[in-house]
């Protein structure tokens, strides 16, 4: 009996510490804060489909690679904290995931991913009053690397460029054509300065002055220092929660979870009384051993984690509603209480072990999807059930035979 | 004691007519795919103040060019779906500008787009779980049920496990196929979910039912005739069934009226299920035991 009491004071001591270290604003907080989905963050998931058909099957492995380093590079930019970015198969199809948390402008951050910054030169003719802008070939893709300056007369930010030795050829070739007329360089389809050429410059480099300012100028140079993709892709599945509808899905899940566990308790207590109270206690020591086992392991909570987590609350009292009404029947037949509590585990375990088993199956079927809400929603209710098949017996038992004694 | 068996005729009328319903809504409705299974897009977004009507909304897509949408006013979060076919960045673009320019209090709440490539490999996928989940029960029932005893055969408790799994799913497909039609509900990946999740929990409730008849046959077939062991066998498994179900019923309920709006079907579908396989496990596998039984001694005569 002594014996009894001192696991149990393991348990409880445990479960404390663990409500502390799940505590999303204390110690725990600061040792080990949680993972939170974007679907309770709100941010931008993409998954780019990676085009490899011009890739060399030997050579796929480090175009992968590269691409996932320059987009990267590319989505550092944003000042996002903690972006994945990350190839994942999807039957022989390779993809690439660009996970976002907490972004406000979705369509910049699109196109700053999928594409080089655009970069073109066009050719300007005065007709009459209007003037027309004749494309030419060159363009960012001969962008090698730019880097950000200050201009030494007006003492504002610049963006000089240096081009390839293709890219080179061509702007010597385009300036030495428009001597003293002017040339138009277009950002992202908008047209940045037309400066009028003073002499043909050889050697591959230009200015682009504009108006920056100094962040913008900054930016851009980056995204030219962060080269072009070496193999295209194309955006096939975009998910974007608002962070207004992801804290309040966050909440809300919370707040239901919290009347979800009241009424089971309620009605256990109301049900079972006295062994109600214990089996309740040993609910709420369930809740937080769990969600400690969540956080240590890493496990990042999503919206289906946590539903699949609160449908575990209901399951975990199963166990307990089996060992009583067991117990019951035990104590019809004419049993001690004691001999009841013993004779109610024993016989009772094979069902709770099998009631669990039909869940385990689908909930290891269920991870082998791999679409993320699915997966989630697996992961902590096959925790939720192992955990709990253990935590409701040994807790309860011990709690009934420690308080029962007499 | 209650008289379950003895009123069967009720109690499977009332399922049988509740599983030729939902067929019927499955065969002449059908169930509408989401965008998981179909590909194309889902734009969820609210206005702070001066609410347009759904009209209005559609208007403003109809103006920009946009095709084959679908608007949907929800209610009870004053909130806006909007169903489209694939779309691309640009487009999602023009629509927000353009519902912006209308109502500067615009809000926008999700937005998700799914490609053709990767909505047909969920679908493979949903294919492929159900597919698993159905040979994994199979087999668990095989093990449940490798005991033979006499009267009844051990594989009749397999059939009869099976036709009411079959019950706890088809009555909620059939519930969603209903607001399919009528609501233009649409079932996604976490609709297979739900199900598959349902038939793990009911296809046990039945078989602890199915358990007690048999260890009380061995106990009390000198004493009792087969039909009344069977109706003392449910009622000593009824508290426990119930209440099993009772807790879980609890915090889907909450779930279901407190949490998120992304779930609320998910959670539905779950919580019809359940109450199926509840009654199912009660009401039905055993009452069909004993159809099944008389019926055999009959054809025997």
């Amino acid at each position: 009996m002594k014996k009894d009491s001192i696991y149990l004071l393991i348990i409880v001591v445990v479960a404390v510490l663990a409500g502390f270290f799940i505590y999303p604003y204390g110690f725990g907080n600061k040792y080990l804060p949680w993972k939170l989905g974007l679907d309770l963050m709100g941010g931008t998931h993409l998954v780019y489909k990676i085009d490899l058909s011009s890739v060399e099957p030997q050579s796929q492995g480090s175009v992968l690679d590269g691409l996932r380093d320059v987009i990267e590079k590319r989505v550092n930019l944003f000042g996002v904290s903690e972006p994945q970015v990350f190839i994942a198969k999807s039957g022989d199809e390779y993809q690439l995931v660009v996970e976002l948390a907490g972004i406000k402008d979705v369509n910049s951050a699109i196109k700053m991913i999928g594409e080089t910054p655009y970069l073109e030169f066009k050719e300007v003719v005065q007709n009459q009053d209007k003037s027309e802008f004749i494309p030419t070939n060159l363009n960012g893709r001969y962008v090698t690397g730019a880097r950000v300056e200050f201009n030494s007369t007006t003492g504002k930010p610049q963006v000089a460029i240096s081009f390839n030795s293709e890219g080179a050829k061509i702007f010597e070739e385009l300036t030495a054509r428009n001597v003293g007329k002017p040339l138009a360089i277009f950002l992202d389809n908008n047209l940045i300065e037309m400066p009028v050429v003073q002499e043909k410059i050889s050697g591959g480099n230009a200015v682009i002055t504009g108006k920056f300012t100094l962040d913008e100028a900054k930016l851009l140079a980056s995204r030219f220092n962060a080269g072009a993709l070496p193999a295209p892709i194309t955006l096939i599945d975009q998910f974007v929660v608002s962070s207004f509808l992801g804290i309040d899905s966050f909440k809300k899940s919370l707040f239901a979870g919290a009347i979800g566990t009241l009424l089971v308790v309620v009605f256990m207590i109301l049900y079972y009384k006295k062994q109600g109270i214990f089996a309740s206690l040993a609910l709420l020591i369930y809740i937080t051993l769990t969600l400690g086992i969540f956080k240590l392991f890493g496990v990042t909570m999503t919206l289906a984690g946590i539903a699949g987590f609160i449908i575990t609350i209901g399951m975990a009292v199963d166990a307990n509603i089996l060992i009583f009404e067991r117990m019951k029947e035990e104590i019809k037949k004419g049993l001690s209480m004691s001999g009841a509590v013993n004779e109610g585990f024993r016989r009772a375990w094979p069902s709770i072990r099998d009631s669990n088993v039909s869940t385990i199956i689908t909930a290891l079927i269920l991870y082998s999807f791999t679409s993320s809400f699915v997966k989630g929603f697996a992961l902590t209710l096959l925790i939720g059930v192992i955990v709990s098949m253990f935590s409701a017996i040994t807790t309860t038992r011990l709690f009934l035979k420690v308080f029962n004694k007499t | 004691m209650l008289n379950i068996i003895g009123k069967r005729k009720i109690f499977l009328s009332f399922s049988a007519i509740l599983v030729l319903i939902a067929i019927f809504a499955i065969g002449f409705f059908g169930l509408k795919y989401g965008i998981d299974f179909s590909g194309g897009a889902l734009l969820k977004f609210y206005f702070k103040e001066n609410q347009p009507s759904v009209y209005e909304v559609e208007n403003v897509l109809n103006k920009i060019g946009i095709k084959d949408f679908k608007v949907i006013y929800d209610f009870k979060n004053n909130s806006f779906f909007v169903r489209l076919p694939h779309l691309s960045e640009d487009e999602h673009q023009k629509i927000i500008s353009e519902l912006k320019n209308q109502n500067s209090s615009f809000e926008e709440l999700s937005f998700q787009s799914i490609g053709p490539s990767v909505s047909a490999e969920l679908k493979k996928k949903s294919l492929i779980a159900i597919i698993l989940v159905l040979f994994g029960i199979s087999l668990y029932i095989a093990f449940a049920f490798r005991k033979v005893f006499q009267p009844v055969s051990s594989w009749k408790y397999g059939i009869v496990t099976l036709i009411t799994l079959f019950h706890d799913v088809v009555i909620p497909a059939g519930f969603l196929a209903f607001l399919g039609k009528f609501y233009g509900i649409e079932i996604d990946s976490n609709f297979v979910v739900a199900l598959l999740v349902v038939m793990g929990f009911s296809v046990h409730d039945t078989i602890v039912v199915f358990d007690r008849i048999r260890e009380n046959l061995l106990n009390l077939r000198a004493k009792l005739d087969f039909e009344e062991i069977v109706n003392q066998s449910v009622n000593q498994t009824l508290a426990r069934s119930i209440n099993t179900s009772l807790t879980l019923i609890f915090v889907l309920i909450a779930l279901y009226i407190w949490g998120p709006l992304s779930l609320k079907y998910f959670i539905l579908t779950l919580l019809i299920g359940v109450t199926a396989g509840t009654y199912s496990s009660i009401f039905v596998a055993s009452p069909l035991l004993v159809v099944w039984q008389k019926f055999s001694q009959k054809s025997k005569k």
